[in-house]
């Protein structure tokens, strides 16, 4: 390393372009930061020797150099603003719309948004925001992040420690705010320093050199929320592993146990009711929004029960639970256990649990029952007798009955819209009537039929959808964004000012730097200086616009 | 219950005469300061008169919240007047930190346009869906438009010093941009403009169209330009559309609210036009002789403090209190919906900007362009994302 010895003789490392001491500029390295082609100096990172500016020889120095640019850094930003916006053109695959033609992004894109919904597709953009490349985006920031602050951070730091009061006369000539003075006495000097220090200036004196100086820690404040975003990045990373996080769903019916999925089997739920509330149209408050809007959902709520298996369960025997919570999962209160959060997520209002059939002759007019029978539609028996003699057989049953190219189906195995084929054997008869029945639906299929089948009652229940949970890499996430938000305050809210004063002959010279916030530098110095024969600094900016 | 929601809309109208009002005096400041010495007495009254108009929106805010059981920041009318609310806030911290008076002149009008804006959209007391009953609702809702509040100041000043800088004296790129960006204004006005005139006349045209299978209806308030695509006309002596908006426009309400831009843009050219003929020279170059006392260094200095202060409010608000309510209400803290993904483009935007200033010397004219662009973000967040790209915020 060839050392740079200044002539205030202090030795700087190779490629310092202010002395970290005197601020003398060096001249050879005035380049880097372009100070040879302006009358100011570029105070960024006080001069120092940043290692990207220094070696370029290397494959490593060259990736070094790459990411420390923060040229670079600002176009991975702007790609990855364009990209993320390019993803809100069309919705993302997942929120393709239940309604929609086809959730079938193939179909779904093209036939709703022509030739550019076809482009989007098969670009990729519909899943935009898992793509590899917009990941490798993403990394790449972090890795600029990482070594950008690195490179600055370190030469900033040392920089800074080894200042010295006593500044080369170049240095401060060379600062935005400067002034001269000819003629300043002693008792004028006091006044100065001492108003410094009323201003909570840090003041150090080196044989008549002053340095008040002043938030010299908002300097960190950069790489201290760059530190917050790189934990976020590694909680980003964490989240993609099964340890740290899972993500599940569950059904569950009014009345029904299941086991929680994604939980080994440990963990079992029950929904006692579900509950939706719309607000009232006559409320006084909102009567003419909703006149206007229609119905408005008011809560979702799960009433559940958490249980809890105490020893595991031997094959086909009943497991043996203990309740460990009874809560109401609404939205906006997801129930905590154990780790896992249950969230009120969806619901499934009025599926069919049990029917009542009733067996009357085709052409009674009151229709009178001659028997009843009730099927659970969950547990279907494959016949019924009834009372007076009457054998029902169960031929068919859809439990989600829809009809499909005149193909009788069922849609799911949920009794949502149940029907049934039956074979009707009048008492004492070996010949069957065959009926279809559903909600709505009565066909006799020969119109010959004695007896005819009609529902009597049934009865309904809701089903509660619950999103299970568990994410270790939240306190993470939460850390990093303290971090952020903390280096953001830190650097933003406060800033480092340094007032320079110099003496010369029977005069001096004062000149003042800060970070940020010119206007507020210039006050403090005309506070310190008001009263004394001081030299207002003038403005030395260029604005080359 | 009915009394107080008088009282409410009363005290915002009369914050936004006072904010009109206290404009004017701004103005009467640009003149005043020619004779040197005592502080002007025109900028006193004016930012006082300001104050007086922001207590007054208080009270609006506050009653209006006792008035419906929630804070009035849930539908988009709530949310833009607070917004405008925000604007004006933020116009006074930012006044009493460098006591810039010119920054008034620009700050209130905008905010003015945005209250406008704002008042056209239903005004009724609405419910709140289950997703919305949350602490978190006016924790994240008004951190983040405080937040987008600031840097819009930030936009106010980098505007005066573009007006202020650029060379009239030619037509050039830079003129023309900046032109662009005054029509926009001119765009919101044109919306105000138009929007009230037919609500005056009480304009309604009823269309019935289908959309996936079901039959909707449709209430336009401004003659149909655009109708729903195989709409039908159902009210008699109204206006038939010129012609039909596109069958892949659906959304809530799409073809109206596509109507709205394109009256919005017409007004707004037509009153843009006629300032032109009135000045018979660009608007920034008619604006620009008031400015000539305004320091330039410290316009830029407060167009880059303002993004220094809202930067944090921004992120605060707009990406962390929103992760954690997210994650409450909808189970995951991120989703990538539109105006999750927005904030993000914002995020984004003033990051680079602040890396531009700090590091690469953006400063001055470059440093105000940007400032421009990320206001353009901002208002896109606002509405467009709420008007057009659906998701999980289109309550509007």
């Amino acid at each position: 390393m060839n050392k740079i010895k200044c002539d205030c003789g202090h030795v700087n490392p190779e490629g310092t372009v202010l002395c970290e001491a005197c601020g003398k500029p060096i001249e050879e390295n005035q380049h880097i930061d372009g100070n040879d082609k302006r009358t100011l100096l570029n105070m960024r990172y006080d001069g120092s020797a940043r290692r990207s500016q220094t070696y370029n020889k290397s494959i490593v120095d060259k990736i070094w150099s790459f990411f420390s640019s923060v040229k670079v850094g600002v176009w991975l930003i702007v790609i990855a603003l364009l990209a993320s916006a390019i993803g809100t053109i069309f919705p993302q695959e997942m929120y393709i719309p239940a309604n929609a033609v086809s959730r079938d992004p193939a179909v779904y894109y093209e036939d709703t948004y022509g030739i550019f919904g076809q482009i989007y597709y098969q670009l990729g953009f519909h899943n935009l925001y898992s793509s590899w490349w917009y990941m490798i985006l993403i990394a790449l920031i972090g890795i600029s992040l990482v070594i950008c602050s690195i490179d600055r951070f370190v030469p900033l730091y040392k920089a800074l420690k080894r200042q010295k009061a006593k500044r080369h006369e170049t240095f401060l000539n060379r600062q935005r705010l400067y002034s001269e003075t000819e003629n300043v006495t002693a008792e004028e000097k006091d006044k100065i320093v001492h108003a410094l220090k009323k201003q909570r200036y840090n003041v150090r004196n080196e044989n008549g050199h002053i340095l008040a100086e002043k938030g010299r820690f908002s300097r960190w404040g950069p790489y201290v929320n760059h530190i917050g975003l790189i934990v976020i990045l590694i909680a980003a990373i964490l989240r993609m592993t099964p340890f740290m996080y899972l993500d599940d769903y569950v059904w569950v019916r009014e009345g029904e146990r299941t086991v929680i999925p994604s939980t080994d089997g440990e963990y079992y739920i029950e929904n006692k009711d579900f509950i939706l509330e719309t607000y009232d149209k006559n409320n006084d408050r909102f009567k003419e929004a909703i006149e206007q809007e229609g119905m408005v959902a008011k809560n979702f709520q799960t009433n559940a029960i958490i249980y809890k298996e105490i020893a595991p369960s031997v094959a086909g025997a009943e497991p043996e639970l203990k309740k460990i919570a009874e809560e109401k999962i609404k939205m906006n209160h997801p129930l905590k256990f154990d780790g896992y959060t249950l969230y009120q997520a969806g619901y499934q209002l009025n599926e069919f649990t049990s029917m009542t059939f009733k067996v009357h002759e085709t052409d009674d007019p009151d229709e009178k029952a001659l028997g009843t029978f009730t099927i659970d539609l969950n547990a279907p028996k494959p016949e019924y007798k009834l009372d007076n003699g009457f054998r029902v057989v169960v031929d068919q049953y859809y439990p989600d009955y829809s009809l499909e190219n005149g193909e009788p189906r069922s849609e799911s195995k949920y009794p949502k819209n149940p029907a049934f084929v039956f074979f009707v054997y009048p008492p004492n008869s070996e010949q069957a009537e065959v009926s279809f029945v559903g909600i709505g639906r009565n066909i006799d299929a020969t119109g010959e039929n004695q007896y005819k089948l009609g529902v009597q009652d049934f009865e309904l229940r809701d089903v509660s959808g619950l999103t299970v949970r568990k994410d270790y890499t939240l306190p993470f996430f939460i850390v990093g964004a303290i971090i952020f938000m903390l280096g953001v305050i830190q650097g933003m809210y406060w800033q480092h000012r340094r007032i320079w004063i110099h003496p010369k002959g029977n005069g001096l010279l004062v000149a003042a730097h800060t970070n940020k916030n010119w206007y507020g530098v210039k006050k403090d110095i005309e506070k310190v200086i008001s009263g004394t024969n001081v030299e207002m600094v003038k403005d030395q900016q260029e604005l080359d616009e | 219950m009915d009394n107080l929601i008088s009282v409410s809309s009363t005290m915002l109208y009369t914050a936004f005469i006072l904010y009109l009002i206290a404009t004017c005096f701004f103005g009467a400041t640009i003149k005043e300061k020619k004779d040197k010495g005592k502080k002007g007495i025109a900028g006193k009254i004016a930012i006082t008169l300001t104050i007086i108009g922001f207590l007054a929106q208080i009270v609006y805010f506050i009653t209006r919240w006792i008035a419906s059981g929630h804070a009035p920041v849930s539908n988009l009318f709530e949310f833009m007047t607070f917004f405008g609310m925000g604007l004006v806030f933020a116009f006074i911290i930012i006044y009493f930190i460098y006591r810039l008076s010119v920054l008034g002149l620009f700050a209130l009008p905008i905010a003015l346009i945005v209250i406008a804006y704002a008042s056209m959209f239903p005004t009724e007391i609405s419910p709140l869906v289950p997703s919305l009953q949350s602490h978190w609702l006016y924790i994240h809702v008004t951190t983040v438009s405080l937040g987008e509040a600031i840097l819009s100041i930030s936009f106010v000043a980098g505007l005066i010093y573009l007006i202020r800088q650029i060379d009239q004296s030619v037509k050039s790129k830079r003129t023309t941009w900046l032109e662009v960006i005054l029509f926009s204004l001119f765009i919101f006005i044109g919306f105000s403009v138009i929007s009230a005139t037919f609500n005056i006349a009480d304009y309604h045209a009823q269309f019935e169209y289908e959309e996936r299978g079901s039959t909707l209806t449709t209430d336009y308030q401004l003659p149909a330009i655009a109708g729903p695509n195989d709409g039908k006309l159902l009210t008699e002596n109204a206006m038939e559309p010129l012609f039909e908006v596109p069958s892949w426009m659906h959304g809530a309400n799409a073809p109206r609210k596509f109507n709205t831009l394109i009256w919005s843009i017409l007004a707004g050219f037509v009153l843009y036009v006629l300032a032109r003929l009135l000045f018979r020279k660009r608007i920034g170059a008619a604006i620009q002789p008031l400015l000539l006392k305004v320091k330039p260094d410290l316009l830029d200095e407060v167009s880059y403090r303002a993004v220094a202060i809202g930067f944090p409010v921004f992120t605060l608000g707009g990406l962390i209190f929103a992760s954690i309510w997210a994650q409450i209400a909808w189970d995951r803290f991120w989703g990538w919906d539109p105006k999750e993904v927005w904030a993000l483009v914002t995020w984004f935007f003033y990051a680079a900007f602040l890396h531009l200033r700090l590091s690469r010397g953006w400063h001055g004219e470059k440093s105000a362009w940007l400032a421009a662009g990320g206001f353009a973000i901002i208002m896109f967040n606002l509405i467009a994302v709420n008007l057009i790209l659906a998701g999980l915020h289109s309550y509007a």
